[in-house]
């Protein structure tokens, strides 16, 4: 079994905070004890509604931000300290693209400026060989130097994420971490700009993180799933088998959530609830108070990721009890 | 059976840039019309001219009929009886939707006052009972309560209560739960849902997705560049599209059961409302468009199964879809 | 809700102590009081003398602290020139000021507001055009330049109104006018660009929506949002009263407390200058907490920040 690319271990991350203006200080915990591994060439989706603790897993996966406990492995190395050369190092072999592209660029440069900026920031080339990248670039994101000349505000929104796609290529990294990149986009539009994510990491041979709350996006382009709520990993597995058969509530109801054209409301699963607040955590498993099948175990005792079968893996009481006890009888 | 609101020929110009380019559109009493289009398709302008809240610089022309009587151009006053008591909307984004510097029980009295004459005791009955309805726990204590101490979805609830409050004959929803997370959304268009069977309300409900519109919807209207592209029964539009730009929307879902495939992606973008292509707005980006096409737009033409089509090739082929 | 005001009113005597230390260290660097107060022509030995008796001589650090040691025991010096008690000279002259800055605040609350919300309202219309560039004349337009133009127009032109002193209440017109207009402008300006802000605010679009007459969603809806902003700058100006007239005063040649800062100033009068420092540092810092506290009451938003503790 080769090293994974990329290897969590037990990674946690408390953010402290003031309930208030002068209220006591509160641990909000946004990721609690995760653990994957993404196989280079691989594609993991993270899908999650707010507060689960997606972006904060991604930037921390990056090397954003320091995990409280736990480590972060890249090609078998740890990740450095942020603001220390290595760690600089790094960012050439690991980018991030956002939400926003709007945001994302600088308003006042040309969008080929930009996308020049980590070749000069990591003194890749001459001037004349980085010249010539930025219009291979622009030209595998199916963009031409027309649109480098210009200025973000005169790209469309896909435009500039392909813009903030091709200067996320800029370095040649090897892993790229994904947060929303197409949630802010028309559906004609997130279909391109989905299809060349796909493309291109065929042919670049790129590792991914994709976080986003879209289930069909995510299935479109991920190998592998994690589901997370509140800050853990509720399943794990293959991205069309989890999808066509979710075992964890949550993940159920996210996928009956999901509207399809041509089905009808009949038996959508309808959780009761509003989604968590990280600051008030329930007590044992983080779903028991929107779940139809709680016990009075969920209740007190958190479930752990336990294997279903060796693609897929739940942390719910009542699937796994199920599922052991089924193999115990076998 | 005449029909609760008629739009007829309706136009929308902003600083001498049309944006809608003449809306037909029936909406039958009790009915649930499904209105789906991407950014600048001009679904959201349709209504907010119709009820007169777009702002004065924008020219709006044609008729918009309420049970027979004229909306556009009506006095201040006239319309002000309409909306809210006749006709309701809600809109996305709840986080900035309702005042922040006032009680939800304001609010909702305020409503309870203008279109029912509720006041005091009778009027604060009145507005728990509007939302117990909507599934706010708690609601005696919530009730003096600012929207800011509630979640986007409770947001989204207080608003349907609000809109439900004087008692309408139409809800127009605005992208209702664009802003909410999924499970929430199911539950918003679960209440929408029930809200509608109980009070036979008409619904307009207009949103960028497909499956949203699809599910909870009657018949659905396709907008592209300030026109109706196509309209058609709910459940035959998923099954077989007509118009080109909706066959492209439907392929340009990824699915999410069945076997995965390459997202049949449409070429190009929208076009901006100042250079409309001559002809149909559509065939820059269509695969299937001729000569025909560049030289004038296609009127929306009625078709048999109560479906229309604006369109000279309408593709009439099953598309593909992933089994559901 | 104790801590809270705790930390501010720390904040505001570090803000006051920052003020007179400023004022303390400008002064002393800009001149030597003795000089200034006996004249260049005066023997070295008067020069001397004037020195040992006000403490000049002492270094400038036991000059600072002696001053702090005073303030705290409520003693704040004695005029230079006269040898008066130094508050006693500022206090004499704060009737005369408030004459002059109480009702140009009326006049800057009753026509800047309603001006801003008129504009903000018919955005784009002949009138919002107009308002927007007298207000910008208003508040570019120096003061002292006003105050002249007025002058030269209605006292040496027109003869209609006296160009100083404080003999009558026709004294006060012009000094009033000229006050009134540039903070009237200043307000009209910030008033509009608030309401602008809040009517383009989606809740505004929900009352519309529900069918609450225009006038309505107005009073009801925009301006409660709109008061938030504005008393911010209100409170500003309530705590310029003091002495924010200072140039007008000094073309005036209205005795307030403005005038009698200029010619402290001129004198290196220290104590008078000090005194009056202080007097509006404390004044500013009292009218930025009250404003601090209604913003609580205005906005929720904040309030239940501080109700959660």
């Amino acid at each position: 079994m080769t090293t994974p690319l990329v290897e969590v271990q037990a990674i946690s991350r408390t953010y402290r905070m003031r309930s208030g203006l002068f209220g006591r200080p509160i641990s909000v915990r946004a990721v609690d004890n995760l653990s994957f591994s993404i196989q280079k060439g691989e594609t993991l989706g993270i899908v999650g509604e707010s507060g689960s603790g997606k972006s904060t897993t991604g930037r921390m996966v990056l090397g954003l931000e320091p995990p409280d406990q736990g480590s972060v492995h890249f090609d078998g190395a740890p990740i450095a300290a942020p603001g220390t050369a290595a760690w600089r190092a790094q960012r050439a072999r690991m980018q991030m693209i956002f939400q926003d592209p709007l945001g994302a660029l600088d308003r006042r440069l040309a969008a080929a400026a930009q996308i020049r900026e980590p070749l000069d920031i990591h003194n890749i080339g001459t001037k004349a060989e980085r010249d010539a990248r930025v219009h291979e670039l622009l030209r595998s994101v199916d963009l031409n130097d027309s649109h480098g000349a210009r200025y973000p505000g005169a790209l469309s929104g896909g435009q500039r994420q392909r813009i903030v796609l091709a200067r996320a290529l800029a370095t040649k990294p090897d892993f790229l971490v994904c947060d929303e990149p197409v949630s802010a986009l028309d559906v004609s539009i997130q279909a391109q700009v989905v299809n060349l994510l796909i493309d291109l990491q065929a042919r670049l041979g790129l590792t991914m993180l994709f976080i986003s709350h879209d289930l069909r996006v995510i299935r479109q382009i991920s190998s592998k799933v994690a589901v997370m709520y509140l800050g853990r990993i509720v399943e794990f597995g293959d991205a069309d088998d989890l999808f066509a058969r979710p075992q964890h509530p949550y993940t159920q109801a996210l996928v009956s959530a999901s509207p399809a054209p041509g089905r009808r409301s009949s038996n959508r699963i309808v959780l009761t609830g509003d989604p968590p607040n990280p600051a008030a955590r329930p007590s044992g498993c983080a779903f028991h108070p929107r779940c139809r099948h709680a016990t009075a175990r969920c209740a007190v005792e958190v479930p752990q990721l336990t294997a279903l079968d060796p693609q897929r893996q739940v942390a719910c009481h009542l699937v796994a009890g199920a599922s052991s006890q089924a193999q115990d009888a076998a | 059976m005449a029909p609760l609101v008629r739009i007829s020929g309706l136009k929308v110009a902003f600083d001498g840039t049309p944006v809608l380019h003449g809306i037909d559109l029936d909406i039958g009493k009790g009915e649930a019309v499904g209105l789906v289009g991407e950014s600048g398709s001009g679904k959201s302008v349709t209504w907010l001219a119709a009820l007169g809240l777009l702002p004065a610089k924008a020219k709006v022309a044609g008729s918009v009929q309420l049970d027979g009587r004229e909306l556009l151009g009506a006095p201040g006053a006239v319309l002000d009886q309409v909306r809210g008591r006749r006709i309701a909307m809600i809109f996305q984004d709840p986080a900035s939707a309702l005042n922040p510097v006032l009680t939800i029980r304001r609010q909702l009295c305020e409503s309870l006052a203008l279109h029912r004459a509720l006041h005091g005791e009778a009027a604060r009955i009145e507005a728990l009972r509007l939302l117990d309805l909507v599934g706010i726990p708690d609601a005696a204590r919530r009730l003096s309560a600012y929207p800011h101490e509630f979640s986007g979805g409770q947001v989204q609830r207080i608003m349907i209560a609000m809109a439900l409050a004087g008692q309408p004959d139409l809800l127009i929803a605005d992208e209702p739960t664009t802003a909410l997370d999924a499970t929430i959304q199911a539950q918003i268009l679960d209440l929408l849902s029930a809200v509608r069977r109980e009070f036979n309300m008409a619904m307009v409900l207009i949103s960028h997705d497909l499956g949203v519109v699809a599910e909870n919807c009657d018949r659905v209207c396709v907008m592209y560049a300030g026109r109706i592209v196509e309209r058609a029964p709910a459940t035959r539009l998923f099954d077989d599209p007509w118009h080109p730009y909706a066959q492209g929307l439907i392929r340009a879902l990824p699915p999410l059961d069945g076997a995965r495939r390459r997202l049949q992606a449409i070429p190009g973008t929208v076009p901006d409302p100042r250079t409309l292509p001559s002809g149909c707005a559509f065939a820059p980006r269509c695969h299937h468009a001729g000569d025909d096409c560049h030289a004038g737009v296609p009127p929306l033409a009625p078709s048999e199964q109560d479906r229309a089509v604006a369109c000279l090739r309408p593709q009439r082929l099953p598309v593909e879809l992933a089994a559901e | 809700m104790l801590r809270f005001f705790a930390i501010r009113f720390a904040r505001a005597l570090l803000t006051i102590a920052l003020v007179v230390t400023f004022a303390f260290i400008v002064l002393r660097l800009s001149g030597d009081p003795a000089l200034m107060i006996m004249g260049p022509e005066a023997p070295p030995e008067v020069i001397e003398a004037f020195r040992k008796a006000w403490g000049l001589d002492h270094p400038i650090w036991v000059q600072y602290l002696d001053y702090f040691k005073a303030i705290g025991q409520g003693e704040l010096g004695r005029s230079m020139r006269d040898g008066r008690p130094a508050i006693q000279l500022v206090i004499e002259r704060i009737p005369a000021t408030l004459a002059l800055t109480i009702p140009a605040f009326l006049v800057k609350v009753l026509l800047g507001i309603p001006a801003g919300i008129y504009a903000a309202l018919h955005r784009g219309s002949a009138i919002d055009r107009a308002v927007m560039i007298t207000a910008v004349a208003g508040f570019t337009v120096p003061s002292f330049v006003l105050a002249l133009l007025l002058v030269l127009i209605f006292a040496v032109q027109l003869g209609w109104l006296p160009s100083g002193g404080q003999d009558s209440w026709r004294h006060a017109i012009l000094p009033i006018v000229t006050l009134g207009f540039g903070g009237a402008a200043v307000l009209a300006r910030f008033t509009r660009s608030a309401m602008l802000e809040i009517l383009g605010q989606p809740y505004i679009r929900t009352a519309s929506a529900k069918g609450v007459p225009w006038r309505r969603v107005i009073t009801d809806h925009a301006l409660p949002n709109a008061a938030i902003p504005t008393v911010t700058i209100l409170g500003f100006m309530v705590g310029s009263l003091i002495a924010g007239a200072v140039v007008v005063e000094s073309v005036f040649s209205w005795p307030g407390v403005g005038r009698l800062l200029v010619v402290a100033v001129a004198n290196r009068d220290l104590a008078v200058v000090q005194c009056i420092l202080l007097l509006v540092a404390m004044t500013m810092v009292t009218s930025n907490l009250i404003v601090d506290f209604l913003y609580g009451l205005l906005d929720p938003r904040l309030r239940s920040k501080e109700a959660a503790a």
